[in-house]
């Protein structure tokens, strides 16, 4: 893994002084964000500008750190690399700033989709999109004579199938730890079954509703043919079980997809049979049990006008269209012009062409979804009713609500 | 010692506790008592790749800007966030207090309340590690100081190594090894007979794993302090008893475990209070879903997304509070005996 690191680096480094690229930038720029390797690949892209010093610190606790790292003033961190979901919080500490004019001024070459525009202003650029979606075992399948599921209701027959033929104990593979991730399989499932977490055009929830209860029913049956430890399997560990082959078919982020067959120490007869296939429905409805994302870079609010312009044209040269080579192209679904998908990337697509929902971009959207990491487990494990959790998740929400002025 | 000349002498320690105790204590305080502005809320649209232009809400920065410039705390709440249901939850015992219909319905209510939830799981824990890893550190001791001077050195180091060994990174060992396919996992799959059984997914065995870890991580602690009062025990003490015909038992009943008695109190002490901040091994063990503690409410609280500051400063006053009362007996056997030996 390391020593593919440096080859990337180093491979990029030959690429920009080949491509003679020029990126010159006359103040300093300092990076904060996730550590996938998409991520990686931007960051070192944009380390090649010469002039000032690049700093870049990739960590998967980037969100911890992010708003506080942004807030002295001058702050600490020039840009946050962010998505979708973290990017709330930034602007509810109005941390960073609308782009308008350095877009104006250097944004040439972005495509109008890559701005985030908040009303009137551009608060971030996207350069990859992201969801979840099935990958799953195509040899396990063919053996057990089933279809690939487009529906979770056949994605249980196919686990009943693969388990009844004993060719697996637990086919189901599902990032279902407590916290973060099982949120995140509540929210999929509760919007593919066409709930909406809030009433409209308040911070009231309005998950306690019939698509809440059949949201969680319908992943306590998915849990019956998972490891018993799922409460504990993060998306990492979820992944680690599939390429160790005790798992044939999950709902896996579009961003693992091109690793799945290439980490170290991955069975054969993993890499000859992953396949992906786009996200499932659930209950007759047509939008996928998924959600859509993408990772774009903002500007700190708190820094010199010096520093945000030489922070845009350093990022921007991260994701210029001559950074996607064979290496950089198979690691995300690209928003960069240019792009051509790979095998690795249809199932992101698909999700988008179905038009999967994006994970809402609210004030409030991420104290509900720790409220749900907090709350639903007692109900996975069989302790409480799917209305009690709801009513639970409702109230610890609310709490959290009040204090945080978004209700009375 | 004259009070003036203490007063000089403590002076320094007295300041830096000012400063690196007393102030960040009052500070914790004060921003549990106030809560971020109401937040004023517009309507704009959102235009994303792939989905394209959507109407959302957001939150007016402008509008926001100029209440927080007014008042720069923030909202004065009180002890509003403390009584609320991440907290003490006065309305929802209330509640369940007024329906009451016997002890059992009534804990099982309390429990779905996170706050006792995490208070059930941390009394439980201090109870029963407390007094284990006092045990097992005093017989570690015993047994390490009747060892031939030769093997001391060696067992000593040994025996520190659980303390030696960074918290979390001890705690993700124990978790590998309890996983269904690993070292322990498998072995209890075998002994069950059952393919299914999972030690992780149980939380009476989840909460047993946490505290065994929680005894074999402090016990090295405990062994160093006795190791160290053991040789301070007088040999003509030790002598005299073996001259009156006392078993090795008796011995250490009647002579050492007296001798070591302050010592115990220390050690229970700083146990006490760590076993109830207990936290490292709920992250290490991804235990969220079976055990929280108030320590991990905190951390939940400032990792989220959103970062609830409030919430998390009232949580650390209750765990002040909770100390304070968990450590009032010895607290208060302390004082007895210094006054009484004045």
């Amino acid at each position: 893994m390391f020593l593919k690191k440096i080859a990337l680096a180093g491979s990029m480094v030959v690429f920009a002084v080949s491509a003679g690229s020029a990126c010159e930038i006359d103040a300093r720029v300092s990076i904060v964000g996730n550590e996938f390797a998409a991520i990686q690949a931007v960051g070192a892209a944009a380390q090649e500008c010469t002039g000032a010093p690049v700093e870049t610190n990739l960590t998967s606790e980037h969100q911890t750190i992010n708003v506080a790292g942004l807030s002295g003033n001058p702050s600490e961190y020039t840009t946050a690399v962010i998505a979708n979901s973290s990017i709330v919080a930034l602007m509810n500490e109005d941390v960073i700033r609308p782009l308008n004019d350095l877009v104006a001024k250097h944004g040439d070459g972005l495509q109008q989709g890559q701005l985030i525009k908040i009303g009137d202003d551009i608060m971030a650029v996207a350069f990859m999109a992201n969801a979840q979606h099935l990958m799953y075992r195509k040899d396990v399948l063919e053996k057990a004579g089933v279809k690939i599921p487009t529906t979770y209701e056949e994605m249980l027959e196919v686990a009943k199938a693969i388990r009844e033929q004993g060719i697996m104990q637990n086919p189901v593979g599902g990032a279902y730890a407590a916290g973060w991730n099982l949120a995140q399989e509540f929210n999929n499932m509760f919007l593919g079954y066409g709930g909406t977490h809030f009433k409209p055009g308040t911070a009231e929830p309005n998950i306690n509703t019939e698509a809440g209860v059949k949201a969680l029913n319908m992943m306590k049956a998915l849990s019956e043919y998972m490891n018993p430890d799922f409460l504990t399997h993060d998306s990492n560990a979820t992944n680690a079980e599939y390429r160790a082959g005790n798992v044939a078919i999950l709902n896996m982020w579009g961003s693992r997809a091109s690793q799945q067959t290439t980490t170290e120490g991955v069975l054969e007869e993993v890499i000859n049979g992953h396949a992906i296939a786009p996200p499932l429905t659930v209950g007759g409805g047509t939008t996928p049990a998924s959600t859509l994302w993408w990772d774009g870079w903002t500007v700190g609010k708190n820094i010199s006008d010096e520093e945000a312009e030489a922070t845009f044209v350093a990022m921007k040269h991260g994701i210029r269209p001559d950074m996607l080579n064979d290496e950089t192209s198979p690691l995300a679904v690209w928003l960069i012009e240019g792009y051509e998908p790979t095998d690795a990337a249809q199932g992101v697509f698909a999700a988008a062409q179905m038009g999967t929902t994006a994970y809402p971009m609210l004030p409030y959207m991420g104290l509900l979804h720790s409220a749900l990491g907090n709350e639903l487990a007692d109900f996975m494990q069989g302790k409480e009713s799917a209305e009690k959790a709801l009513t639970g998740v409702e109230a610890a929400y609310r709490a959290a609500a009040i204090e945080k002025g978004f209700l009375q | 010692m004259r009070h003036k000349t203490f007063f000089w002498f403590f002076l320094p320690t007295g300041l830096a506790m000012l400063l690196f105790i007393a102030l960040p204590i009052v500070s914790v305080l004060i921003q549990s008592i106030f809560a971020p502005h109401p937040a004023v809320l517009v309507e704009v649209e959102n235009c994303t790749p792939l989905v394209g232009c959507t109407t959302e809400t957001t939150i007016d920065q402008e509008a926001t800007a100029a209440l927080r410039a007014k008042q720069p705390l923030g909202r004065f709440v009180g002890l509003d966030i403390y009584f609320d249901r991440g907290h003490v939850a006065i309305q929802e015992v209330g509640k369940i207090w007024t329906n009451f219909e016997g002890w059992g319905p009534f804990f099982s209510e309390l429990g779905d309340l996170p706050f006792y939830r995490a208070m059930a799981f941390t009394l439980t824990f201090v109870a029963v590690v407390t007094p284990l890893t006092i045990v097992l550190g005093l017989m570690i001791a015993l047994a390490i100081n009747s060892l031939h001077r030769h093997l001391k050195g060696l067992m000593i180091f040994f025996s520190l190594l659980p303390m030696i060994v960074t918290p979390l990174i001890g705690s993700l060992i124990l978790f590998w090894m309890v996983d269904s396919r690993g070292v322990i996992g498998s072995a209890l799959v075998a002994l069950a007979g059952d393919p299914n059984f999972s030690l992780k997914a149980s939380t009476g065995l989840m909460w047993v794993a946490l505290m065994v870890y929680g005894v074999w991580h402090a016990a090295p602690f405990a062994f160093v302090v006795f190791y160290a009062g053991l040789q301070t025990l007088p040999a003509d003490q030790l002598e005299a008893a073996q001259i009156d015909g006392a078993t090795r038992w008796q011995q250490v009943k009647y002579v050492i475990v007296p001798h070591l008695m302050p010592l115990v109190t220390f050690v229970a002490l700083i146990q006490l209070m760590d076993n109830f901040k207990v936290f490292e091994p709920i992250v290490g063990f991804n235990a969220a879903a079976h055990a929280q503690s108030l320590s991990s409410f905190i951390y939940n609280d400032l990792g989220g997304e959103t970062r609830q500051l409030s919430s998390a400063s009232a949580t650390s006053v209750i765990t002040i509070i909770g100390v304070a009362i968990l450590l009032s007996p010895v607290l208060v056997r302390t004082w007895r005996d210094f006054k009484g030996s004045r």
